[in-house]
C-alpha cells in the first residue's frame, strides 16, 4: 500500500519559503495515501496562478490546464474514467473570479470530484493585484486607493449554488486539512475545499497571525451540526465565513454520475468504439 | 410529366409551416424521390416569416433550385416575399381564407383553397397544413395511400381518430385542388420514382451518427444555433452506449471539459458555431501543446458577434485554421455533402488520435440544417485507429521519473498513456515542457518541442483531401468551393459547359494543412480560378492563392446575403470571364 511518501515527486516548487501551498500539497498528499490510493489512481487537475502548479509537484498523473478551467476539464476526466479519484485545484482568482461560472455550475452539477482552493485573497503569480476574495479598502497593486467591491461569501455562495460538501480550513492546521480532504475525497458528489493559504510576500493583511486571531473552529461551536444548511448559513454569517471545519455535508442526494440515465457503470474508457452492423442498420433506418 | 420540380410553403413561424414541409418531404423520399431542403428562419421562435424550400427529383441534387414551381402559402407576407422565384407558369396555392391575391396574373396562376375552412370543418384547424399537403400532392400527382404510414408514425400515439381525420384532411385537400385544377392537372406531374428505400437527414444528424460509428461515447456542449441538433441527436443514443452528453455552462467548459475526457481516453466531441468556436479558442491552444485528441465541429452561421444567427455563411474559415494564440498543429476538415459529413466524423477522431492534435470539422448552415436524400452509408467503412495508444502493461521508471509522453519522436508523435495506468505517470501542462512533461524554458528544448508537434501533419494520410471533378487536361475555368456550395458548382459547371466552356471543378475538403499537391497541379492547367464561397473577403481564394500562387488568375465568386448560392448565380459570375 502506498504511504504519503509515494505522492511525493523530485520536483522542487516554485513557490516563495513559508508560502500556505506547501501544506495543502501535503495535505494532498496524505490525505491520498489515507484513503488507499496508488499514485496512478489519482489525478490533479489544476489551473493557472502559484497553486496551479501544485499538479506538477504530487506523484500521479496531473494536467495543468488553463487558467480558470481546471473544473470543467477535472470533470470531463472523471466522467471518462469514474474509476479513478480526481482532485482539481488552483486559487481563489482561478476559481471565484476567472472561472467563477464553472465553480457555481460545477457544484450544482455534483459530480464526484474534490475541489480545493487556496484561497490568499490576492493575485501572487501577477505580483499582487485584488481578487474576488479581497476585503474593500484593501490595498493592491491594481486598488491602490483600496477595494471598493465586497469580497464574496464564497461558503455561503456554495451553500445557495446546492452544494453537498462544504468545507474550509487553514493551511496551518496540517491535520485538519488532511482528515477534510480525505472526507472530501470519500464523499459521493462533488467536495468543495476552500483553504486559506497565506501569500507571505504580496498579502501583507491576511497573515498567518491574522488567520490565527480571526478563524472559528466549527468544533469549537457546541451543538454544531454539518447536516444542517440553516445553521451552517447562519454561523457562516454570523462569523463573516471565518470558520474552519466541515461546514455542511448532504449525504443523501446522489452523484451526477448516480442519476445520469444510461451512464455506464465502469469506466467510459472501457466501452467498445465500434457499434455491431445490427445497431448500425437500426441507426440507419431511423432516417428511411 | 417532369422529372424534377421545387416547391415551397410558407407562413409564420410557429404556424407548422416545418411540420408541413417535413410531412410532404417525408412521403416524397418514401416514394423514391430525391430530395434537398433549404430552409428560411428567423432568431425567434413565434411570428416572423418563415418558408421551407423542397427540391424534388427523380436522379440526385446537391442545391437548392434557382426558381420555384410551386409556392403553398398561409399567409399574403409569403406570396409578397417569395412570388418573384416562382417561374413563369408556376402555380401559388394560397389559404382562401386571407384572400390571398397574386401581383403578376401572367406569371403564375393563384389557387385559393380554403385549407382553414377545410380543416375547420374536419374537427380542428390545426390540420389545415394537412389539407396543404394534400393539395399539393395532388399537383405531384402523388399517390395519397402514401400518407398512411407517415401520418400513423406522426400521430399514432395521439390514437385512431386523430390519424384518420388527419388522413382525411389530406384526402380532402387532395380532392378540392384536383377539382380547381381541371385540365390542368398535367402540367406538374411528376415522373414516378424509383420507390427506393434512402436515408433523409441533414447534415447535423449525419455528423451525430458519425461520431457515434467513430466511437465518440461522450459529448460535452452548449446549445447554439445550427449546431444544437448534433447534442439533441447524442443526448438520445449515446446512453444506449453507456455514454451522455453535459449542456455545459458555456462553451468554453465544453471545450475544456472535452479535453479532460479526451485526455483520460474517451473519445470526445463538442459542436459549435462562430460564437461558441471563439470562445474556445484558448482551450484549442491547450489540446494543441498537451496534444490531447478532440473533435470539434463548427457549424458556420453568418457572423461577425452574432451577426445573421440562422442565415448561411462560410467566413469561419480563417478563424478556424489560424484561431488560438501561438502555433499549434491542427486539422480543419471540410465535408460537402451529409454522407462526406458522415464519413469524416469517423476519421476526425481518426486523425485527432492518431496526431493527438484538435481536429475542427467545419460545416455550414445549409449543410447542417438542409434535409436531403443520402445514398446509403457503408457500415465496412467504418474505421477504428487509435495510433499510438499505449495498451498492456508498463515497465517500471526507476526513481520516480515520468514516462516519456512527449518523447521527441521522427514523425513527431508521441507514445500516449491514460491516466490510471500503472507507470504511466507524467505531466500534463499548458506550459512548455520536456518529454515528461515538465515545464522547461530551456531554449533547445522549447524548439525540439516545437519541432515535434508541428512536424506531425507532415506526415498526415487524408483519403480524399480534394473532390476532383476533372474533365479536361487543359482547362478554360477551375471552379473551387468548400462545404455546401458543392451542387450550385455542378449545377453551373454543367451549364458552362453546354456554353463550350471547358471547367474542372475541385471542392477542398481538407482545408487545413492545405493540400497544395492536389490543388496546385488543377490550378496550373487552368486558364483562369474562380473560387465560390459565402463570404465577403474571400477566405478560401486567399488560402489557395497563399499555399498555391498564380494569383494573377484566381477571381473571386463571393455571397455574404445570408443565403446559399443558387446555380444560376455561380453560372453568371463564371460567365462573366468570358
Amino acid at each position: 500500500m502506498a504511504t504519503f511518501k509515494d505522492f511525493r515527486n523530485n520536483i522542487k516548487p516554485n513557490w516563495c519559503p513559508g508560502c500556505g501551498d506547501f501544506s495543502v500539497q501535503a495535505a494532498i498528499q496524505r490525505a491520498a495515501a489515507n484513503v488507499g490510493l496508488e499514485p496512478h489512481e489519482l489525478v490533479v487537475v489544476s489551473g493557472i496562478g502559484c497553486s496551479g502548479r501544485i499538479s506538477g509537484y504530487i506523484n500521479s498523473y496531473g494536467f495543468h490546464g488553463v487558467h480558470g478551467r481546471a473544473l470543467p476539464i477535472a470533470q470531463g476526466v472523471k466522467m471518462a474514467n469514474r474509476d479513478l479519484t480526481v482532485i482539481a485545484a488552483g486559487g481563489d482568482g482561478d476559481g471565484f473570479a476567472i472561472g467563477m461560472g464553472h465553480t457555481i455550475h460545477a457544484i450544482r452539477r455534483n459530480i464526484d470530484i474534490t475541489y480545493i482552493v487556496m484561497d490568499n485573497q490576492i493575485y501572487g503569480l501577477t505580483k499582487g493585484q485584488t481578487s474576488p476574495r479581497s476585503e474593500v479598502g484593501f490595498k493592491t497593486k491594481s486598488t491602490p486607493q483600496g477595494s471598493v467591491e465586497p469580497a464574496l461569501s464564497i461558503m455561503e455562495m456554495a451553500l445557495t449554488a446546492g452544494a453537498t460538501f462544504v468545507a474550509q480550513s487553514f493551511s496551518s492546521d496540517l491535520k485538519e486539512l488532511t482528515q477534510l480532504i480525505e472526507e472530501g475525497m470519500k464523499h459521493k458528489g462533488f467536495s468543495l475545499i476552500n483553504v486559506f493559504s497565506p501569500c507571505v510576500t504580496y498579502n501583507k493583511v491576511n497573515t498567518y497571525d491574522w488567520f490565527k486571531d480571526n478563524l472559528t473552529s466549527l468544533s469549537s461551536i457546541e451543538g454544531y451540526d454539518p447536516s444542517n444548511r440553516e445553521m451552517a448559513m447562519q454561523t457562516l454569517m454570523k462569523h463573516k465565513g471565518l470558520v474552519t471545519g466541515l461546514i455542511y455535508q448532504n449525504k443523501e442526494r446522489k452523484s451526477y454520475q448516480d442519476l445520469v440515465p444510461g451512464y455506464s457503470e465502469k469506466p467510459l474508457t472501457e466501452a467498445d468504439l465500434t457499434i455491431s452492423k445490427e445497431k448500425f442498420d437500426q441507426l440507419v433506418g431511423e432516417f428511411m | 410529366m417532369i422529372s424534377q420540380l421545387s416547391w415551397k410553403v410558407g407562413g409564420q413561424q410557429g404556424e407548422g409551416i416545418e411540420s408541413t414541409g417535413e410531412i410532404f418531404s417525408i412521403a416524397l423520399n418514401r416514394l423514391g424521390y430525391y430530395l434537398y431542403g433549404y430552409r428560411h428562419f428567423s432568431s425567434r421562435i413565434k411570428g416572423g416569416h418563415t418558408n421551407n424550400k423542397i427540391r424534388v427529383s427523380t436522379t440526385q441534387v446537391r442545391s437548392i433550385a434557382d426558381d420555384l414551381d410551386i409556392l403553398v402559402a398561409f399567409d399574403q407576407e409569403t406570396i409578397d416575399f417569395n412570388f418573384h422565384e416562382l417561374r413563369q407558369g408556376g402555380i401559388v396555392i394560397a389559404d382562401a381564407k386571407f384572400n390571398p391575391t397574386i401581383p403578376d396574373e401572367s406569371k403564375a396562376t393563384l389557387y385559393a383553397v380554403p385549407f382553414t375552412d377545410i380543416a375547420t370543418e374536419l374537427g380542428t384547424a390545426l390540420m389545415k397544413n394537412m389539407v396543404a399537403v394534400g393539395a399539393s400532392s395532388a399537383v405531384l400527382g402523388l399517390d395519397i395511400s402514401v400518407y398512411e404510414g407517415v401520418v400513423q408514425e406522426i400521430f399514432g400515439r395521439k390514437g385512431e381518430q386523430v390519424v384518420a381525420k388527419n388522413m382525411e384532411a389530406i384526402r380532402a385537400g387532395a380532392q378540392f385542388m384536383r377539382e380547381q385544377l381541371g385540365d390542368n392537372i398535367q402540367l406538374m406531374q411528376l415522373d414516378k420514382a424509383d420507390g427506393k428505400k434512402r436515408m433523409f437527414m441533414i447534415g447535423n444528424d449525419a455528423i451525430a451518427l458519425g461520431a457515434l460509428a467513430g466511437g465518440a461515447r461522450f459529448m460535452a456542449a452548449y446549445p447554439i444555433t445550427p449546431a444544437s441538433e448534433i447534442m439533441e441527436y447524442l443526448i438520445k443514443k449515446l446512453p444506449q452506449f453507456g455514454g451522455t452528453v453535459i449542456q455545459t455552462e458555456d462553451e468554453i467548459a465544453a471545450c475544456t471539459m472535452a479535453i479532460g475526457a479526451n485526455y483520460a481516453g474517451v473519445r470526445t466531441l463538442t459542436a459549435s458555431a462562430g460564437p461558441g468556436l471563439s470562445l474556445m479558442m484558448e482551450a484549442i491552444g491547450l489540446a494543441g501543446i498537451t496534444e490531447t485528441p478532440i473533435v470539434i465541429v463548427d457549424t458556420q452561421r453568418g457572423g461577425p458577434s452574432t451577426g445573421l444567427p440562422t442565415k448561411q455563411e462560410q467566413s469561419d474559415l480563417m478563424a478556424m485554421i489560424y484561431g488560438t494564440h501561438g502555433e499549434i498543429p491542427k486539422v480543419v476538415m471540410a465535408p460537402s455533402t451529409v454522407q462526406e459529413a458522415f464519413y469524416d466524423m469517423v476519421e476526425a477522431f481518426n486523425i485527432a488520435e492518431e496526431y493527438q492534435c484538435p481536429v475542427i470539422v467545419l460545416t455550414d448552415l445549409q449543410l447542417s440544417l438542409g434535409k436531403q436524400t443520402v445514398e446509403p452509408l457503408e457500415y465496412d467503412k467504418i474505421e477504428i485507429r487509435r495510433g499510438k495508444l499505449v495498451t498492456g502493461e508498463l515497465p517500471e521508471i526507476p526513481d520516480k521519473g515520468c514516462f516519456k509522453r512527449y518523447e521527441v519522436t521522427e514523425d513527431g508523435v508521441s507514445p500516449r498513456v491514460l491516466p490510471g495506468m500503472k507507470n504511466g505517470i507524467h505531466h500534463v501542462t499548458g506550459v512548455e515542457h520536456d518529454e515528461t512533461g515538465r515545464p522547461s524554458e530551456v531554449a533547445a528544448n522549447r524548439i525540439s518541442q516545437m519541432d515535434k508537434r508541428l512536424r506531425k501533419l507532415k506526415h498526415i494520410q487524408f483519403p480524399t483531401p480534394v473532390h476532383k471533378h476533372v474533365k479536361h487536361e487543359e482547362a478554360d475555368l477551375l471552379i473551387v468551393g468548400f462545404n455546401s456550395t458543392r451542387g450550385a458548382i455542378e449545377e453551373a459547371m454543367e451549364r458552362l459547359e453546354r456554353d463550350g466552356i471547358k471547367v474542372n471543378h475541385a471542392h477542398v475538403r481538407l482545408i487545413h494543412p492545405f493540400p497544395t499537391e492536389d490543388m496546385l497541379p488543377l490550378v496550373q492547367s487552368a486558364k483562369k480560378v474562380v473560387v465560390v464561397e459565402n463570404n465577403a473577403t474571400g477566405q478560401l481564394a486567399n488560402i489557395l492563392k497563399m499555399n498555391v500562387g498564380h494569383a494573377e488568375k484566381v477571381f473571386n465568386v463571393l455571397k455574404y446575403d445570408g443565403n446559399p448560392f443558387l446555380p444560376h448565380e455561380v453560372y453568371t459570375k463564371c460567365k462573366e470571364l468570358f
